[in-house]
């Protein structure tokens, strides 16, 4: 466990974070030929050290497969068409850093040895992610018999209760089956196993989809407790917004397989500056049970095997125009100004532009949030 | 599932992606027929092979050259040009009871088959629809009949039956082969019980026949079809065998497990007359492929994981199973003019990069110069390729990472436009 | 173990149903078949077993049927099949405990191998999804279909007849003694290389394809997604998350295939005039000795229903969600 790698994103400023992860452009697609559907179109990602970066949609906007996509887990007919996505390791070659690694180019050998070393997944349904008929332990031990070749048996067990013990979960426990644990303490030792190996990076795809508001608020808890105590990034993966408030540092917004949106967490949420995320903000509850009028956004997300010209989101947007419906807005950086604004933002809306902001949007914070 | 070379850009519906009316049409051209094939050749080899043996059994007893139960020939002669699959030890024509024989056969299976089929339905459907101690007695029947042995008990059966015919024989076999179906059947209305246009039926006072015959069946009719091959296939193969250890009518009656009793029982086999044994065994077993086959197509179409990745590459089926995503670069993909302009992304990094002056984030760019330089090879592809698509390299600089194929491909699809 | 309790007292209700089946038949169906059987040994018999098989199968007795029933159970416990008719005054148990260990040994064996290759050959086939292994798909769909029988039929053809390779009549050579002596086993073994190869491939391909399909279908879970993001070995994911778990559900088929497999040995040993139950069950039905196919009707069902059990034993060991105390 390195405690010296205290949580850099705290005091600096968080332009000056060195990058983690990140996406440029990355293009994928399900199926080839003419059945080929897009799933996610040239979106652009930036994960900084020790930073929780949200990635918010509606189920079917490309999230998970972009995230998965990023790190070479998605599934066939999952293919990715085009764009780079980049690993920097932040260790010191002296260290067995590796540098920088195109992981869209690297060789399988070299990417299995980054698997989980450097970039660990927790998946949303615990009980589907762990294996059924083999114990705790050896699903524990396993990973780091294959990664630290070095260490005795003795030694990996005792890393795997160390595991346990640090989400909570009593040695004991090591012997047990999943469907013998309840869903909180799965996702826990889910939790545990990613963090075995002391990743970089953590990638959680809605982990606490599956729980209870109760066990999903310990989850939670948990996750900010040792994100703050082992300083690793996390790409967090949610159709819940609200939730991504008090985790996320940043936070990007996707719709039809395209980033629409992204920046600050705080920014983003008070000063919406896209009318799908102004839409999805008004979709959910804030946790912390700030009144706020629950506004569904009309119509569905687009078939993305017969997507709309234009803009994406324009049949459901209240403000689309005619250009809206013609030609498809770039994501575009936004001058940084006014209150609400702290870190680098873009969108991607012909209604915003660089000057003229439609009425409602400009709103730098609805109604309620500012108390 | 379409096949093709993955290179191949996606044309997700022609608004989307007006990469040229040129590429357009090459790309239609060269995928139309991977797209139009809703089951795969094995299916269609099946059905195939299914309709042969369906149009032997209907037009098989006029189209035989001669009398299947009379001596017309020298006894026990390989084939010749008078007797395509020569003759049998009482000199009777083997290609003649091999045609007639088709039909009985034939009859018998697909007669037990939709026999054991209704039974299936009405004891599958009617234990998953009713749930509670109705599902579990009927379940308990099914199981139990899956596990009492089929033929064993068959034979028992038939021996107190004396010289049964072809109807009896189907009905016997019937009465052991429904239990499987039943069970499929009660399974997946277990799983269709509970959905909501079922549940706003209930509510709505519709008559329980009519949920069952107008939302359940038409639901199930793929598991139906999959279990009715399934139970003809199993019928075939057990009225085979009971026809083989003469329990029915064998004398006069021609059907391909008679056939084999007679060849069993003459000595066939020590005489080396395969001439007469094979024809009926590899008849029953090209059905029974066709049926199995066919089989295999509808399984498919119920769970689509059991087709074949549509990746035609071996090096990409090993990375797939290796558990790594393929990457093919477009050789379009930065041309299509529906996508932001990679100006517009270059210009957001920078500003999210350009901002933080600490060393750090140089350090990072300047760490992936590589990176930068595909960046700028995007922007400048987005000029390039409509004219001269995809000759040469397709991504700029990373062109040692570009399979030698996609690159081969790509010239082609130029030089072919 | 309540699993296992519960799945014992499932084969308890099978037998009972089997047996009462057994009793019921000549009873149920018309035309009295036994009795023109038992008509034709009109005299041979003692009065002593006249009656027994009077009572077995209902035939000229005044005694109720429940009278009979019971009979019928109480003979049943105390290792009573009856006297068969063929092979008079032998009992049927003395004929068929001669006749099970070869069929036994034969059947066991072969599916044995069989279910440990087709399972490893489907793991196979279902990993390389896509490679060369794929070939071997329609092939087996093609053995899959065809009659046990007649595939013996052909191997005795190539490699009886033609080549002279190996024996395809009976269990043993002539000239050699039954016992536990060298020349036996070696002459059996021989003997029954043709008729294991005829189960091993007409069985194998049921095996194999079921076990890709459940891997294919496995493949596609969370958990082998979490242990290829682990970065574990190949092995390691195929045979510890894959294939461990896809095998479950093959285990829990293995009743319906229990069932083929059966029924095509049977046939099969007839074609090699083979000294096990299915030439003696031929021989029952071509004598008309209802005892005797009686006899091997009951004796088969409760090796299926042990074979079962066993399998499920194998389940419980493998899954442990079955070893859940509730």
């Amino acid at each position: 466990m390195s405690a010296d790698q205290t949580r850099p994103g705290a005091s600096a400023g968080p332009e000056s974070t060195p990058i983690v992860l990140e996406a440029r452009g990355l293009c994928v697609d399900y199926g080839t030929g003419e059945d080929a559907v897009q799933a996610v179109t040239y979106a652009d990602l930036v994960l900084r050290r020790g930073e929780v970066l949200g990635l918010a949609g509606e189920s079917g906007s490309g999230k998970s497969t972009l995230a998965y996509a990023m790190t070479r887990l998605l599934r066939a007919p999952g293919l990715i068409t085009g764009g780079e996505v980049l690993f920097h390791d932040g260790r010191p070659e002296s260290e067995g850093g590796v540098g920088t690694v195109s992981l869209l180019d690297a060789p399988p050998s070299k990417l299995r040895r980054l698997r989980w070393s450097e970039i660990a997944v927790v998946f949303q349904s615990a009980l589907h992610a762990l294996n059924p008929v083999i114990t705790i332990q050896s699903q524990l031990t396993d990973v780091l018999a294959t990664h630290r070749k070095h260490l005795s048996h003795r030694q990996r067990v005792d890393r795997a209760a160390e595991l346990l013990g640090l989400v909570g979960i009593n040695r004991d426990r090591l012997e047990s089956y999943p469907h013998e644990l309840s869903g909180g303490m799965r996702q826990r030792v889910m939790i545990a196993m990613a963090l075995a190996l002391d990743p970089q990076v953590v990638i959680m795809d809605e982990p606490t989809t599956a729980l209870d508001v109760v066990t999903q608020r310990e989850i939670l808890d948990e996750i900010i407790r040792l994100r703050d105590q082992l300083g690793f990034s996390v790409l967090f993966i949610t159709h819940d917004l609200s939730l991504l408030i008090e985790l996320a540092d940043s936070i990007a917004v996707m719709y039809a397989g395209r980033v629409v949106e992204q920046g600050g967490a705080q920014d983003l949420f008070h000063a919406p500056r896209h009318p799908y995320t102004l839409g999805l903000v008004h979709s959910f509850p804030s946790l912390h049970g700030t009144h706020r009028r629950l506004e569904g956004i009309p119509g569905s997300p687009p078939d993305l095997r017969h997507p709309p010209s234009g803009c994406q989101f324009h049949p459901r947007c209240p403000f689309a125009d005619e250009t809206c419906a013609q030609k498809e807005p770039p994501l575009t950086p936004l001058p940084i100004t006014g209150p609400g604004f702290h870190r680098p933002r873009a969108a991607s809306c012909w209604r915003q532009g660089d000057v003229v902001v439609p009425a409602p949007l400009a709103l730098p914070e609805p109604e309620g949030v500012s108390r | 599932m379409s096949v093709d070379t993955p290179t191949q850009p996606s044309a997700t519906g022609d608004n989307a992606r007006p990469a040229g009316p040129r590429a357009a049409s090459l790309r239609r051209r060269r995928t139309r027929p991977a797209r139009r094939r809703r089951f795969s050749r094995k299916t269609y080899v099946g059905f195939g092979l299914l309709a042969f043996f369906i149009l032997m059994a209907i037009f098989g007893p006029i189209a035989a050259p001669y009398d299947p139960s009379a001596a017309v020939g020298p006894s026990l002669v390989g084939p010749s040009s008078a007797h395509l699959l020569g003759t049998t030890q009482n000199s009777q024509d083997v290609l003649s009871q091999l045609l007639v024989g088709a039909r009985t056969t034939l009859l018998v299976g697909f007669l037990a088959g939709l026999i054991a089929t209704a039974l299936s339905i009405v004891f599958g459907v009617t234990a998953g629809y009713l749930g509670g101690w109705g599902d579990e007695s009927l379940s308990l029947v099914a199981n139990l009949f899956l596990v009492i042995p089929a033929l064993p008990l068959l034979i028992v059966l038939t021996s107190y039956l004396p010289g049964a015919g072809p109807l009896t024989t189907a009905v016997v076999i019937s009465a052991t082969g429904w239990a499987w179906g039943a069970r499929v059947l009660r399974a997946q209305t277990l799983s269709i019980r509970n959905r909501d246009y079922i549940v706003a039926a209930k509510i709505s006072g519709e008559r329980t026949w009519r949920i069952v015959l107008f939302e359940i069946l038409p639901n199930e009719a793929a598991v139906v079809a999959s279990s009715f091959l399934f139970t003809v296939l199993f019928a075939i193969l057990t009225q085979v065998a009971l026809d083989f250890l003469g329990l029915v009518n064998v004398s006069g009656s021609w059907t391909w497990g008679t056939m084999l009793y007679w060849a069993q029982n003459d000595q066939a086999l020590s005489v080396g007359a395969w001439w007469w044994f094979v024809p009926p065994g590899l008849a029953v077993a090209l059905v029974g492929t066709g049926l199995a086959l066919a089989n295999f197509g509808l399984d498919e179409l119920i769970d689509p994981r059991l087709r074949s990745a549509g990746l035609t590459r071996r090096s990409d089926a090993k990375l797939v199973r290796q558990g790594f995503t393929v990457v093919h670069r477009r050789p379009d993909a930065a041309a299509t003019a529906h996508a932001p302009t990679g100006g517009g992304f270059t210009e957001v990094r920078l500003r999210a990069n350009g901002n933080g002056r600490s060393e750090p984030v140089a350090a990072t760019i300047g760490g992936a110069p590589e990176a930068d330089a595909h960046l700028a090879s995007q922007a400048a592809d987005s000029a390039e390729v409509d004219t001269q698509a995809g000759a040469g390299n397709p991504t700029g600089v990373r062109a040692d990472a570009v399979p030698q194929r996609q690159r081969d491909d790509a010239a082609s699809e130029g030089r072919l436009g | 173990m309540r699993y296992l309790l519960r799945r014992l007292a499932f084969y308890i209700v099978t037998a009972w149903a089997a047996l009462t089946i057994n009793f019921a038949l000549p009873r149920l169906i018309p035309g009295n078949a036994v009795q023109a059987a038992l008509d034709k040994f009109q005299g041979q018999f003692s009065p002593g077993v006249e009656k027994a098989l009077a009572l077995q199968f209902g035939t000229n007795t005044k005694a109720s049927l429940l009278t009979q029933y019971w009979h019928y159970w109480s003979q049943l416990f105390q290792g009573n099949l009856g006297v068969s008719t063929s092979e008079y005054p032998t009992h049927v148990s003395t004929i068929i405990s001669k006749a099970l260990p070869w069929t036994i040994a034969l059947v066991g064996i072969s599916s044995v191998i069989s279910f440990t290759l087709g399972t490893l050959l489907g793991i196979l086939i279902a990993w390389r999804r896509g490679g060369r292994l794929d070939a071997l798909l329609p092939i087996s769909t093609f053995l899959s279909a065809v009659p046990y029988f007649w595939l013996g039929l052909i191997l005795v053809t190539v490699f009886g007849v033609s080549l002279h390779w190996l024996p395809f009549f009976q269990g043993y050579g002539q000239g050699v003694t039954l016992g536990l002596n060298w020349a036996f086993i070696g002459s059996a073994i021989a003997h029954g290389v043709l008729p294991a190869i005829t189960i091993i491939l007409s069985s194998i391909a049921g095996w194999m394809v079921g076990m890709r399909n459940m891997m294919v279908t496995t493949l596609s879970e969370d958990y082998v997604m979490v242990a290829q993001a682990k970065g574990l070995s190949d092995r390691r994911v195929m045979f510890t998350y894959a294939a461990r778990n896809a095998i479950l559900p093959n285990l829990a088929g293995f009743a319906l295939q229990l069932g083929f497999v059966v029924a095509g040995s049977l046939l099969t040993e007839i074609i090699f005039s083979y000294p096990g139950i299915g030439v003696t069950l031929l021989n029952a039905v071509t004598s008309k000795d209802y005892p005797l196919m009686q006899g091997i009707f009951l004796v088969i069902t409760l090796v299926v229903l042990v074979a079962n059990f066993a399998a499920d034993l194998l389940y419980v060991l493998l899954d442990p969600r079955t070893r859940q105390e509730a």
